[in-house]
């Protein structure tokens, strides 16, 4: 049986005014449903190129990208991206950024008690209905991130592709919301691919850790399983064994085999 | 003589007995209100005030010092008028400021109505036909390229410059002042569109694709509130431009208006009337400004 995500010699070439610039190359990579990806590694080696091109934001240069068997070209709704710095609409309160993904994805099958009923639901899954009639400039940036991962599950995608959901908060903030993610994709049973820089995060909510290579021309390295078993409790984690000794194997790819020489 | 003699020790005595301390101390009354200025509310009043007193200082004093300045230069010149005649005069003015004598008299509140008429008119035409064409310049690079050149060869030309084309098409100058109006101020309005589209963050276009917008909801929710505070600059500008441009304008065309009057009392050698003027005009300028300030403040979302 084939795959649910399948990348298949994806290769990604940017000109530039220097001229070209392989940022990608021979990246090959299956993911089954359900299952939760993290992508790793040192900043410039194409985790969120890759993950632009799952999004359908850009084509690779060449190389085929399937999901579901079908050739994934454009963007579409069933594959919701939360963005690293969160891009909701400031003009728009927090139930108006979720509507507007809600309305694009159900508004023509549902009426409008529906998708106000959705849309509430999404702020509730994340914990907002506190906040919902609050603009975007008018709550943390923690807040603001669980409105974006409202927005992309509200949409009820087959895949979510998160670029570095948790990147710009705080130590304890993250470790808030990397609890409910577990939670959320646990019930949603969504198909999840996650870029990310942080080697905890992606041990505690991967199955499986994709470690890329340094740029230019970066590709995948190595693969690691994460076979803890779930639901994962951090604080239980912190005193297993197998636990650190994952967490030692990514730290050693990034930090032995790929150390990025200082610029 | 009383029957009873107090001394020195017997008064101490008195003094120091129980029953007298008991009685001593103040009747129990009800707690004294507190001050208004001691309680928060007198203290934040306090506080606003000395902060607005302390605000208000120098432009205060700017402003005495720049009369005083006048007075001097006044007295030492001879014939300009000084701030005190000016005054009395100006009270005279806005006493009746309503007042119809036929043509090329007319009070004052009438020019000042027929100068703000045609600066919304040729101003709203202006924002009529540039907003939308600011934004198709910012949407489409090709159009962009081709009005270019003609805008960086028209913007610079100095708006009188524009009049007589005016005249000679309308054949009246009603027309032709809005015309220069319209012509001067379209500028900044297409400039700013243009800029503020092309400057929507990438971000929010890359929210439109993955959720895949149709094209009106992508001007609807995105495009155009994201392009309101370039918009309201470029209002802005180009509302301060026609209010520069119309007082010129009105000098040539004559009838009514701020323009005309400031003409009309040169003839008339009325020196106080164009000192009036000129402060009716950066009044007026001023408010204009404010207003769309606020306006503009309400747009901002950042």
């Amino acid at each position: 049986m084939n795959s649910y995500l399948q990348i298949e010699n994806a290769k990604m070439v940017f000109d530039t005014k220097k001229g070209k610039f392989i940022a990608l190359t021979d990246v090959n990579l299956n993911v089954n449903q359900g299952e939760f990806i993290a992508l790793i590694g040192h900043s410039g080696c194409g985790k969120s190129t890759l993950l632009n091109l799952v999004a359908g934001l850009t084509d690779p240069t060449s190389g085929v990208l399937l999901l579901g068997n079908r050739e994934i070209k454009g963007p579409g709704s069933d594959r919701a991206v939360v963005f690293q710095n969160h891009s909701l609409l400031p003009w728009l309160t927090c139930y108006g950024n979720v509507h507007l993904a809600v309305e694009k994805v159900f508004g023509a099958k549902e009426n409008k008690a529906r998708l106000k009923e959705r849309t509430l639901a999404a702020l509730d899954l994340v914990g907002l209905n506190h906040a919902v009639h609050k603009l975007p400039g008018e709550i943390s940036g923690g807040m603001k991130q669980r409105v974006g991962i409202a927005r992309a599950l509200a949409m009820e995608p087959k895949v979510l592709l998160m670029d570095e959901p948790f990147g710009a908060l705080d130590a304890l903030t993250r470790a808030g919301l990397q609890d409910e993610l577990m939670r959320i994709v646990q019930e949603t049973h969504a198909t999840t691919l996650m870029v990310t820089h942080d080697v905890d995060e992606a041990v505690l909510l991967s199955d499986r850790i994709v470690m890329m290579t340094n740029g230019p021309a970066a590709t995948i390295g190595e693969i690691l399983e994460v076979d803890l078993p779930r639901p994962r409790n951090r604080l239980k984690l912190a005193e297993d064994p197998h636990y650190h000794h994952l967490r030692g194997q990514v730290l050693e790819f990034l930090y032995q085999k790929h150390l990025k020489k200082a610029a | 003589m009383s029957a009873v003699t107090i001394n020195e020790g017997s008064l101490r005595e008195i003094m120091n007995h129980p029953d007298t301390l008991a009685v001593a101390p103040e009747a129990p009354s009800k707690p004294r209100p507190t001050p208004f200025f001691q309680t928060e509310r007198g203290q934040a009043l306090l506080e606003s005030t000395g902060a607005f007193l302390k605000n208000a200082l120098a432009p205060v004093l700017g402003l005495a010092l720049f009369v005083l300045l006048w007075q001097i230069v006044s007295l030492k010149s001879g014939n300009l008028p000084g701030p005190l005649k000016t005054w009395e005069s100006a009270q005279a003015l806005f006493a009746d400021p309503f007042y119809d004598k036929g043509p090329n008299d007319k009070g004052i509140g009438w020019n000042i109505l027929a100068s703000l008429y045609r600066v919304g008119a040729g101003f709203g035409l202006a924002a009529l036909v540039g907003i939308p064409l600011g934004f198709m310049i910012g949407r489409f690079k090709f159009l962009a390229g081709m009005t270019s050149p003609i805008i960086s060869l028209l913007r610079p030309v100095s708006p009188l410059a524009w009049l007589p084309i005016g005249l000679y098409v309308f054949k009246e100058t009603e027309p032709a002042s809005l015309w220069v109006i319209f012509i001067s101020s379209i500028w900044p309005i297409i400039l700013n569109t243009a800029a503020g589209v092309a400057r929507v963050p990438q971000d929010y276009l890359n929210v439109a694709r993955v959720l895949c917008l149709s094209e009106w909801k992508i001007f609807t929710r995105i495009l155009f509130p994201s392009v309101l505070p370039h918009l309201m600059t470029g209002i802005r500008l180009s509302m301060g431009v026609a209010w520069l441009v119309i007082v010129a304008a009105e000098m040539l065309t004559g009838g009514t208006g701020l323009g005309f009057w400031v003409w009309d009392e040169w003839n008339n050698l009325n020196v106080e009337h164009i000192l009036i003027a000129i402060f009716i005009v950066g009044v007026v300028g001023l408010l204009l400004e404010q207003g769309l300030m606020l306006v503009a403040k309400r747009f901002n979302y950042e």
